[in-house]
């Protein structure tokens, strides 16, 4: 006999949105990605590519321009607005009209000073930054046609912009077009199409060089305005172009999901003219590569296929290391779904509806591995339309099932849910206190009484639960006056504790008896993925992003023995070497020195009392442990259990019959789903 | 046994010329390959071998011009030996003495004086270079393949490759950076080096794989900062990479058969030379450009201008194996086999050349791995020439496609007309194909098959009232369901032998009936061969036992049964069976006697392949008993190179040596079929005009004949006095000379009557 029932889950139709646009910050080496659907993702590539913040998305905001400028974010899109993002409340900042539509590509100089923007009716618009505002200067010379993409010359004084059939040069100081050159139309069919310069660079020497429909990448010389080299990339189009900041290796992105590499080489030792010559192709993509991030040791892309690439450039970084490896990140660092475990209910978020489930029923025992008969098939209880533009950003279930609620942007809507047999009947709770507005996490209790929400400067509300009427008890603060966002809020079993993560990499534990902060857990450096308190010991178990694991007691205030030995004997290499983050801490009841840990790709056991594994060890040994007589077992297991039978995991959670939900989200689904990618010609077909 | 020391094994042609890259001279004009133990000279305007360079004792494994020296060139061999020849004139300047064998050679222009050479040992697996005869390992565990390593721009570094690692060796500064390759990428294609070549200009080196894809190495001076770009349209193997002189083009050839010429550094932009006969397996381009060479694995090269081509061919070889055996054409002399796929080649002996092909599957080939398509198995030729059969065949896994073609000799056209087509005229494979002697014009010309189906069948020409003649089925045969394996017809067209395993019967070609059976266990018979001439009583067999039999058919009793370890099929030819057995030694035996007439040991190294014994064009007067077996036929042999090999005697040997001089061509003037005729005329005419205007006693020293002597006129003659004494002294040469000649007549005399034409050299200048 097995040791879980198992619930495999993969009802759960999640569908990641198109990657759009991407902006590299180089001083806090954070990436932002512009999705489709609008929202806009922080990575943190210091800290493993941990997924820092998501933005929700807007209805009509679709980003075609993103650029950083310090630490302040800017958008641009087709409904003609330029938005500032305040990263700290995840939140548009405010949104100003360019007045001249839609905008193509917006742009920053390397001073930081002035922004441009690419409109549609064919000016390019350019604004000064001030310090909490942006402020309408100028328009450079009007064209015929769009401005697609603006690239500025690093000393600020030239721009070059990519249009219909041509790119033009301006002069920043003038705002005058100084050169206006040609690029030649594609051949054949593509003859009478306009070519869209999709993408400019422009260099440090003068050079500019352009990505455009007709697959070509094209250096210029900017002084006199010729055409300098051509390598023709693509039949289809170059969508994004980037370069390395020491501009000596350049990045083109192209429709067939290539990634085509040119490095500025010397001919040979003697010679000191450099030229553009093409060397790589990278394929990690099935679909249009429509952003691309050149960094010193790799190269980050993003497309229609909904996966973040990150490829290490191998000439750049030491072949063992951590960081050779390719990386494709496709799920979010969080978890969308939520489990009613008492109830046994499955909570689904996507970004303009909730989807609520009733677990199935099955009937007899099986063996290991056994399918067991279905007597109750899951049935969708509701599901439950947003209301207005902004997307949701976050909801949560009651463990009980009585309660749901769900957040946006501007707003938080609180249900509550009665069950009839097989009708839901829902209704929603009016008048809610007001000082849920701005809320990033949201989270009940486990008795269902309370419900957490996260506010700004890492404050939680506390809303106490009756049926009538909902009542603000109390807001916690921490002390460390941070500003940032809390990710994580984990109330424990009893109702006694409740800790909060935020992007600082703090980690607050409240006395909910008390209502005041309890302590805080020593600062590690990397942010923390998922945290849990232990319900019997009251540990407070915490999962970073480089893959580390602390064991925090809360009677004592520091970490346990056992953290401790963790530390001292160090996890092995396999486990620091997976590159999907934690994302939930589960507990075994019956047996409390299991933890149950999840990442996309596998779900782990960690029994404490046992050895923990040095680096000799098998690591994944539970194959070979079943083939092993029960005596052998024992001598040869280990802490790490490690189950891979469960692939594209978004959750596993241990209901209170004891059987294990497990909701998966295969990546062919995914894939299934996308539009068809452009024709290729394949060998022998 | 007997040796005989004037009878030697001489190379006659053939052999491969695809086994290294050929070099083209500085001019465009000549063209030096590696050929078995020699280095051909070629004109490339003509086609014409015109020198070959003989001195190495081995197999030659690399030819390089002189980089100091354009009119210069080095070949290496497997004898440990660096020779220096001027190409032009055929002349053997310097010998170096390695001591090991070498596996290739490299020269580079940049270092005057110094002689770089890259030799290869198996067993230490190192490099070494001889600087002034001094020997010095520059990288060690190179590959054997020459095309895996190559001098880069300017001779500044090695490329070298080996498996899956790329070397690069820095000779100014004496280091080496080494790139490795995963064994298989994601999609699972081989990365595997299989060849490289290094740009002339820039600090560029192309990389051939075994997936087909082309890498172009770029910045690997600097060890981690190195990177390359990948071109890709061969779907397997590349099998040659080179750059133009000028840089400006890649050339790679591959199994496609498909020249490929890559612009540089614009990697989409490519053009193609298909159907280029075979797959390529070396590509050089001349040293001013205008020459492209592909060298293919069917041993032909042909060489690309921008406008022209010409093609080379010694002898094709597409298979390891020769299926249709080697046949001699009764009407051309010519040598007959196996060519391109689905070909019959047709190979001239005397000119050591190919004629043409005959395409007999009719079908284009598709020039792609594991993909079976059909061949020609069998061929026979009727004894007048004028009709030829073929069989092809095509395997499809477990079902078989056979077709029975013959071919009618057109006489105005002077080649072959398909006459009849049988399609699946068997149901198995054919073993043997025959034809029936015609004695005369009046007997229907008979075509005999056996096949592996348990018949032989017997087909006869018929004359259709409208269509003109054609094939018919005349006769099915079988015997106890057994199979056959061999058929053979006698001398005059009277008798077919068809054994079937280990049992031969004898059938009456007029009423098809069973005359005899012959069976002589243990063993299945072979091969089978009805004796000629004298000898035609006798019928001869060979069978898997390792046994040579021989029956007299009028007494139908085994004669002979000489034990000979034999893998070889047994060529006859008149009276003669020559037969190889494992030791490589060569035996002839005439039917009527158990010993054999000559032998050798050590014919060649390696296998012999196939053996055929050709009808000479002129008798051949000799008169020492070993040697009368070449008087009427020449037995040719193939090695398991290519090499197509002879027995000659030493008076031929002379005679082929006074013509080979006349082939000498003036440098100055162009090589034509034209100039090699008008300038023999013209030096004979030189030759002939010597003694009228020299008048020098010098010029009459080797004026021996006494014939000569008289029909020189009076005045220009020397002194009696001294004419007298010279007369004398050439008169008591003779004398010895002819006596043991008329020594050896008289043995010979006594012998069987089975040499006939047997001429009594030199016995009208017998002195009185």
């Amino acid at each position: 006999m097995g040791e879980f029932k198992v619930h495999r889950v993969r009802f759960f139709d999640y569908m990641p949105s198109a990657i759009s646009k991407m902006a590299f910050n180089f001083l806090s080496e954070r990436l932002a990605v512009a999705r489709a659907d609008g929202a806009v993702e922080i990575f943190k590539f210091t800290d493993n590519y941990f997924q820092e913040k998501v933005i929700p998305g807007r209805d009509g905001r679709a980003i075609e321009g993103m650029c950083w400028v310090g630490q302040r974010l800017f958008s641009a899109g087709l409904n003609g607005e330029i938005t500032e993002y305040d990263l700290e409340n995840l939140r548009p900042k405010y949104s100003m009209d360019a007045y001249g539509g839609p905008i193509w590509s917006i742009s920053s100089n390397s001073q930081g000073t002035l922004l441009a923007v690419g409109c549609e009716d064919g000016t390019v618009k350019m604004f000064e930054v001030l310090e909490e505002k942006i402020q309408f200067q100028r328009n450079l010379d009007r064209q015929k046609g769009r401005i697609i993409s603006l690239s500025w010359h690093p000393s600020g004084t030239k721009i070059a912009a990519g249009m219909m059939d041509m790119i033009r040069i301006f002069d920043a100081e003038t705002g005058r077009a100084t050169h206006r050159l040609l690029v030649d139309r594609g051949l054949g069919m593509s003859k009478g199409r306009e070519v869209v310069v999709w993408s400019v660079i422009f260099l440090s020497d003068n050079t500019v060089v352009s990505g455009d429909s007709a697959g070509k990448v094209q250096m210029w010389d900017s002084i006199t305005g010729t055409l300098r080299k051509t390598h023709l990339v693509t039949k289809w189009d170059v969508l994004a172009l980037s370069v390395s900041q020491d501009e000596s290796s350049l990045m083109a992105g192209t429709s067939e999901g290539t990634v085509v590499q040119m490095q500025f080489l010397q001919s040979s030792v003697e010679q000191q003219e450099r030229q553009w010559v093409r060397t790589r192709t990278f394929k990690n993509h099935s679909h249009d590569v429509r952003a691309l991030v050149h960094t010193d040791c790799a190269v980050v892309s993003g497309g229609m296929d909904t996966h973040l690439v990150v490829l290490p450039l191998l000439d750049q970084v030491e072949k063992s290391s951590k960081e050779a490896k390719l990386r494709k990140i496709t799920f979010p660092h969080r978890s969308l779904v939520r489990c009613a475990r008492k109830a046994g209910l499955l909570l689904f978020q996507f970004p303009d509806h909730l989807e609520l489930w009733r677990l199935g029923e099955s009937e007899g025992q099986g063996k290991h591995g056994d399918c067991l008969p279905v007597k109750r098939n899951p049935e969708k209880l509701l599901q439950l339309t947003r209301k207005g533009e902004d997307h949701i950003c976050c909801s949560a279930v009651s463990p009980c099932g009585g309660w749901l609620v769900y957040a946006t942007v501007s707003a938080v809507r609180l249900y509550r849910l009665q069950y009839d047999n097989n009708n839901v009947s829902i209704s929603r709770v009016s008048k809610l206190p007001k000082e849920l507005r701005t809320v990033h996490q949201l989270c009940f209790s486990s008795d269902s009484s309370r419900l957490f929400a996260s506010s700004t400067h890492s404050s939680v509300v506390v809303v106490a639960l009756s049926n009538p009427e909902v009542k603000h008890l109390h807001t916690l603060k921490c002390k460390s006056g941070s500003k940032q966002p809390l990710h994580l809020l984990v109330p424990s079993d009893d109702g006694k504790w409740l800790a909060t993560a935020n992007a600082d990499c703090e980690i607050h534990v409240y006395n909910l008896h008390k209502m005041k902060l309890h302590c805080t857990v020593p600062v590690y450096s990397s942010c923390p993925t998922a945290i849990a308190i232990h319900p019997s010991t009251c540990n407070l178990i915490s999962v970073h992003a480089d893959q580390q694991m602390f064991e925090f007691s809360l009677q004592q205030k520091e970490y346990t023995e056992w953290s401790r030995r963790l530390h001292k004997e160090g996890l092995h290499s396999l486990w620091l070497d997976r590159d999907t983050p934690v994302t939930r801490v589960a507990f075994n009841p019956e047996n409390p020195a299991h933890i149950i840990l999840h990442d996309t790709f596998m779900f782990c056991i960690v029994d404490q009392s046992l050895p923990l594994p040095d680096a000799q060890t098998k690591f994944y040994n539970q194959m070979t442990l079943r083939s092993l007589p029960a005596a052998e077992r024992m001598r040869h297991s280990h802490a790490f259990k490690i189950c891979k039978y469960f692939q594209h995991l978004m959750t596993v959670e241990l209901l209170e019959d004891h059987s294990l939900v497990v909701v998966e989200r295969p990546l062919m689904d995914i894939m299934s789903k996308l539009p068809a990618p452009v024709r290729q010609k394949k060998f022998a077909t | 046994m007997v040796e005989h020391a004037d009878i030697r094994v001489v190379h006659r042609g053939g052999s491969k010329i695809n086994f290294r890259a050929p070099v083209i001279s500085d001019d465009s004009r000549l063209l030096l390959c590696a050929s078995g133990e020699c280095v051909k000279v070629y004109s490339t305007s003509t086609e014409e071998c015109v020198h070959h360079l003989r001195a190495h004792t081995d197999v030659v494994t690399g030819v390089v011009l002189r980089p100091s020296n354009h009119l210069q060139v080095y070949s290496c061999s497997m004898d440990g030996t660096i020779r220096l020849w001027d190409f032009t004139d055929a002349i053997l300047i310097k010998t170096y003495v390695i001591g090991q064998p070498i596996y290739s050679i490299y020269a580079s222009a940049q270092h005057n004086g110094m002689f770089h050479l890259v030799a290869v040992h198996l067993q230490q697996s190192t490099e070494q270079l001889v600087e002034a005869r001094e020997l010095s390992v520059v990288i060690s565990h190179v590959s054997s393949n020459p095309a895996a390593i190559a001098f880069g721009r300017a001779g500044e570094y090695l490329a070298s490759t080996k498996g899956l690692q790329l070397e690069v060796f820095f000779l100014k500064k004496q280091k080496s950076n080494r790139f490795s390759l995963k064994e298989e990428n994601k999609k699972g294609r081989k990365n595997t080096f299989s060849c490289v070549t290094c740009h002339p200009t820039d600090d560029c080196i192309a990389t051939g794989h075994e997936d087909g894809q082309i890498r172009l190495w770029r910045n690997f001076s600097h060890k981690k900062e190195y990177t390359y770009s990948t071109l890709h349209w061969h779907h397997t193997t590349v099998g040659s990479l080179c750059f133009t002189p000028e840089g400006t083009n890649l050339l790679s050839g591959g199994v496609e058969s498909v020249l490929v010429q890559w612009r540089y550094n614009q990697d989409t932009q490519r053009d193609f030379l298909p159907r280029l006969g075979a797959a390529i397996t070396h590509v050089t381009v001349s040293p001013d450009g205008t020459l492209f060479t592909t060298t293919h694995s069917d041993n032909s090269k042909s060489c690309y201008t921008l406008t022209a081509q010409a093609l080379l061919i010694c002898l094709y070889c597409s298979r390891e194996s020769i299926e249709t055996d080697l046949l001699i054409d009764p009407r051309s002399k010519a040598l007959v086999m196996n060519g391109k796929p689905g070909h019959l080649q047709f190979y001239s002996l005397q000119r050591d050349k190919l004629m043409y092909n005959l395409d007999i599957v009719q079908q284009e080939y598709i020039y792609q791995s594991d993909l079976q398509q059909f061949e020609v198995v069998k061929a026979a030729f009727n004894s007048s020439g004028n009709w030829l059969a073929t069989v092809e065949r095509e395997q499809k896994d477990a079902e078989l496609e056979l077709n029975l073609k013959l071919w009618a000799f057109d006489d105005q056209t002077q080649s072959f007309v398909l006459n009849t087509t049988i399609s699946a005229p068997h149901e198995n494979r054919i073993t043997a194909l025959c034809f029936s002697p015609a004695t005369d014009s009046q007997t229907t010309t008979v075509l005999v098959s056996s096949s592996k189906d348990g018949h032989f069948k017997a087909w006869q020409l018929t004359y259709l009232q409208y269509e003109g003649p054609c094939w018919s089925c005349d006769f099915v045969g079988a015997y106890h369901g057994l199979v056959p394996s061999c058929c053979c017809f006698s001398a005059d067209g009277s008798l077919l032998a068809v054994s079937f395993q280990e049992v031969v019967t004898v059938w009456s070609s007029a009423s098809w009936e069973l005359l005899t059976t012959l069976s002589q266990p243990p063993g299945d018979i072979r091969d089978l061969c009805f004796g000629q001439l004298s000898c035609s009583k006798y019928l001869l067999g060979t069978s898997t036992s390792n046994l040579l039999l021989c029956w007299n058919l009028l007494t139908c009793s085994c004669k002979i049964t000489a034990p000979l370890l034999m893998y070889t099929s047994l060529p006859t030819f008149a009276v003669i069976a020559a037969s190889f057995s494992s030791l490589l030694s060569v035996f002839v035996f005439k039917p009527s006697e158990p010993r054999p007439i000559f032998s050798q040991k050590a014919v060649c190294s390696g296998k012999v392949m196939r053996a055929v014994f050709a009808p000479r064009e002129e008798m051949l007067e000799s008169c020492e008993e070993s040697s009368q077996w070449l008087n009427r036929c020449q037995l040719y042999f193939l090695s398991q190179h290519m090499d197509l090999m002879t027995f000659t005697t030493k008076a031929e040997e002379d005679k082929l040596m006074d013509s080979s001089k006349q082939l000498v061509i003036d440098d100055t003037v162009a090589m034509t079929p034209f100039h090699l005729l008008l300038g023999k005329r013209r030096k004979e005419r030189e030759d002939s005009a010597r003694p009228y205007t020299a008048g020098l006693p010098m010029s009459l020293t080797h004026v021996s004949s006494p014939s000569q002597l008289l029909q020189t006129p009076a005045h220009v003659l020397p002194s009696t006095s001294y004419l007298c004494s010279m007369f004398v002294r050439s008169l008591l040469i003779s004398v010895t000379d002819n006596r043991s000649v008329t020594q050896y007549s008289y043995s010979t005399n006594t012998h069987s009557s089975a040499f006939t034409g047997f001429i009594l050299h030199g016995s009208t200048s017998v002195p009185k």
